[in-house]
């Protein structure tokens, strides 16, 4: 466990839990009972099955963080959490997308070329694309397809891990 | 049960056997009846409750009064949400505690089926852990790991549910091979109590108490969970500094010792709260700085440096920054300042003689007083917490409910002895006190057990009196009637130009003599103060079942010192005889 104090908004938080039923709701529900929100959050099996990865990324001010975070630790089902420092570690996040093309195809597929999207379906008016990157760079893109009219839009919450070079 | 259980219901009961469990209280229903057969052949004793929330308060009383867990059950929906209240008062009060609940068939989760409730989901906030069991053969484990959590660390409730079908022997789910419950590892990878302080903050701590002038030692109800009195007591000697026990550690530092100042907080006495808000130095044993304690927060022991010792590292800084926080349980640090203490030896200690005599400056100056009645009055509520005092033992056990009358309990009462004193001080449950009483003394059959309650407490949970009596455990009650619910009626006499608004209760209904001798308890009426030692006497003669004294107390009568809501505790009020004394006190430190 390791929060820092000093107050950028944004956090990182990383929880190893057990890969069990109502976990997931034992964790948000201490964000919640203190009227925090989780503005992101993504969570699968880590490769052992018997324990899964969180990583959610919240709002909070660093003294109350602090105070969540030995909370969340408290609970029987959550293994290890921690902070990850935003200089030393490397997130990324995926975002599927679909815009419509209209008469702008030339227009949109320079984007696509630009970013080294994928397409992932094709319709008569309609184009899937698939992205990851840093969530900054997700915000970017979108803002770039915006124009061309966005039909539908998931962005899967950001995962990380602490870098290398540290 | 002497052939191995071959059921998860069977399995249930084994394994409490196992865990040694003695008593058990609750009230079976449909979703936990297949549990409730083996029950029949099991060396557990089963107290049958009145209302759910008696079985969990009764499940409080016995751990506060025998260190042991607490252990309750009750069937599924509406019994599952009965005691939700005492899971949150054993919750805010770390009070071990194990719950089983009754639930619907697996198959029938998320049906809306007749008394289904989502249990693990509504107890999520106020259990320690809980579990929802779905395969019998898990049954033995996750028992022995319900007590392992309840039990070790912050001890806390733990509630374990359990499907109807896993459990009854009519329905082949419930088919299980037995097993010892301690004969499997524990499958708990995230809950590693932490018990040892950290030697070089040990160290630490030890050198800041040694250069303060002013320290005081803040007790609380991790003393008693750690079960550490005696070397607190070791310590406080060792270092002459002196005590003061929070309302949850009452009677964890003998009263009658010169060094204890009683309790600090909203009603504190002037001492323990003016030592502790001019103290140079904080040394908190198992205390949580709660606001009941501390006042406004910007202006408490403004000048205190912070020693923190708990075993829950989230409560070290959690309201007050600290200049050494140490996460161990409360025995084992106090051990080892004791022994640092020693090789620092005497001379290593500042010169306290100063703060010695200030302290004891305002004990003289600011005794606990109140005015006696004059005749023709109603009985004063203190005069008779003296009185009861003054007429029983001090290895009496006394459970109180919540309000003035637990205030007062605190204040007059004298707790000589650890385990004596059993109230709820983080939730202030009303209604507490005669099921805490009848589980304390379900625990402690030897020992003489007086409730202490007020009159709008008793009508919540009196209906236990029944209880009481048909499975013989017979307390005693001392109920102050007032005819109002007092402390509220404080608050709107002080803090509200004296609009009494919906806290008078009835000063005729109900007859509390009647309602307890159709209880099966005796009941007397004591309305003169002649008459209270005596009828205190007559109800220490009766042992064969409960009594019930109502005292027909003066609803006028305050609770004072008090620090009000929003002050700071350098803004304590104190009796209405003592407050010109105060002016003298000011530039005092």
């Amino acid at each position: 466990m390791n929060v820092s104090s000093a107050s950028p908004r944004w956090h990182t938080l990383v929880a190893t839990v057990e890969n069990k039923p109502g976990v997931l709701a034992r964790v948000a529900g201490l964000f919640s009972r203190r009227g925090f929100n989780i503005h992101s959050l993504a969570v699968a099996p880590t490769d052992d099955e018997r324990f899964s990865r969180i990583t959610f990324t919240v709002d909070i001010e660093g003294t109350p963080l602090d105070q969540v975070v030995k909370q969340l630790d408290k609970l029987i089902n959550v293994v290890d959490i921690s902070e990850l420092n935003p200089a030393h570690s490397v997130e990324r996040e995926l975002m599927l997308i679909t815009v419509e093309v209209g008469e702008y195809r030339k227009e949109l597929m320079e984007i696509v070329d630009d970013y080294r999207a994928y397409v992932l379906s094709e319709g008569d008016d309609r184009l899937m694309l698939s992205w990851s990157a840093r969530p900054a760079r997700l915000d970017e893109l979108e803002e770039r397809l915006r124009p061309f009219g966005i039909v539908e839009l998931q962005r899967t919450g950001r995962v990380a891990l602490p870098s290398l070079d540290n | 049960m002497s052939t191995n259980p071959t059921n998860g219901g069977e399995a249930l009961v084994r394994a409490l056997e196992c865990e040694g469990v003695e008593v058990m209280f609750g009230l079976p229903g449909g979703a936990i009846l297949p549990v409730y057969d083996p029950i029949i052949d099991s060396s557990i004793r089963h107290v049958l409750v009145r209302h759910e929330q008696g079985a969990g308060h009764m499940a409080e009383g016995y751990a506060h009064a025998t260190g042991k867990p607490g252990v309750c059950m009750v069937t599924s929906g509406p019994a599952a949400t009965n005691v939700v209240t005492p899971l949150a008062d054993a919750m805010l009060d770390s009070v071990p505690m194990v719950c089983i609940t009754g639930q619907v068939p697996l198959a029938a989760i998320g049906t809306d089926a007749f008394q289904e409730c989502d249990t693990t989901g509504i107890t999520m906030a106020v259990t320690k852990h809980n579990f929802l069991v779905t395969d019998p053969q898990d049954i033995p484990r996750i028992i022995h790991e319900a007590f392992h959590i309840a039990t070790t660390g912050r001890p806390g409730p733990v509630l374990v549910d359990i499907p109807k079908d896993i459990v009854d022997p009519v329905n082949p789910r419930s088919a299980m091979t037995w097993y010892e419950p301690d004969s499997v590892p524990m499958e708990l990878p995230g809950y590693h109590p932490q018990t040892d302080g950290d030697p070089a903050l040990i160290q630490e701590a030890a050198e800041l108490i040694a250069h303060a002038e002013r320290p005081v030692l803040y007790v609380g109800g991790g003393i008693l969970k750690a079960r550490a009195a005696e070397p607190l007591l070791e310590l406080a000697e060792l270092l002459q500094i002196p005590v003061v026990t929070t309302l949850m550690a009452r009677g964890a530092f003998p009263d009658s010792h010169e060094l204890c100042l009683g309790m600090p907080g909203m009603h504190g006495n002037y001492t323990a709260v003016t030592a502790m808000q001019r103290a140079d130095l904080l040394v908190s044993l198992g205390a949580r700085f709660d606001d009941r304690v501390t006042g406004r927060l910007d202006g408490f022991a403004p000048d205190a440096k912070i020693i923190h010792v708990d075993i829950d590292p989230a409560e070290l800084g959690k309201v007050r920054q600290y200049n050494a926080g140490i996460q161990g349980d409360c025995k084992v640090v106090i051990e080892g300042l004791v022994d640092i203490t020693k090789k620092l030896g005497s001379g290593a200690q500042a010169d306290r003689s100063a703060w010695r005599s200030t302290v004891s400056g305002w004990q003289e100056k600011f005794p606990l007083t109140y005015e006696q009645s004059l005749p023709g009055d109603k009985l004063k509520p203190q005069f008779v917490m003296e009185q009861l005092r003054d007429g029983n033992p001090a290895d009496t056990i006394l459970c109180s409910g919540v309000g003035q009358h637990q205030m007062h309990a605190s204040q007059f009462w004298r707790f000589d002895h650890p385990y004596t004193w059993i109230n709820s001080g983080g939730l202030g449950t009303m209604g507490f006190s005669i099921p805490a009483a009848i589980g304390a003394k379900a625990g402690m059959p030897d020992r003489r057990v007086w409730a202490v309650d007020g009159d709008g407490n008793f009508q919540m949970t009196a209906q236990e009196l029944v209880t009481a009596t048909v499975e013989d455990i017979p307390i005693k009650v001392a109920l102050f009637n007032n005819s109002y619910l007092g402390m509220v009626r404080q608050w709107q006499e002080m803090f509200y130009d004296e609009r009494f608004s919906e806290v008078h209760l009835s000063d005729h209904v109900p007859d509390y003599v009647k309602w307890a001798e159709s209880m099966g308890a005796v009941g007397i009426r004591v309305e003169s103060p002649e008459e209270v030692a005596p009828a205190i006497a007559k109800a220490n003669e009766i042992n064969d079942r409960s009594v019930v004294i109502e005292f027909v107390t003066d609803a006028r009568e305050n609770v004072f010192p008090m620090v009000p809501a929003g002050a700071t505790n350098s803004d304590v009020v104190v009796d209405p005889s003592q407050q010109h004394l105060l002016d003298d006190t000011g530039g005092e430190s």
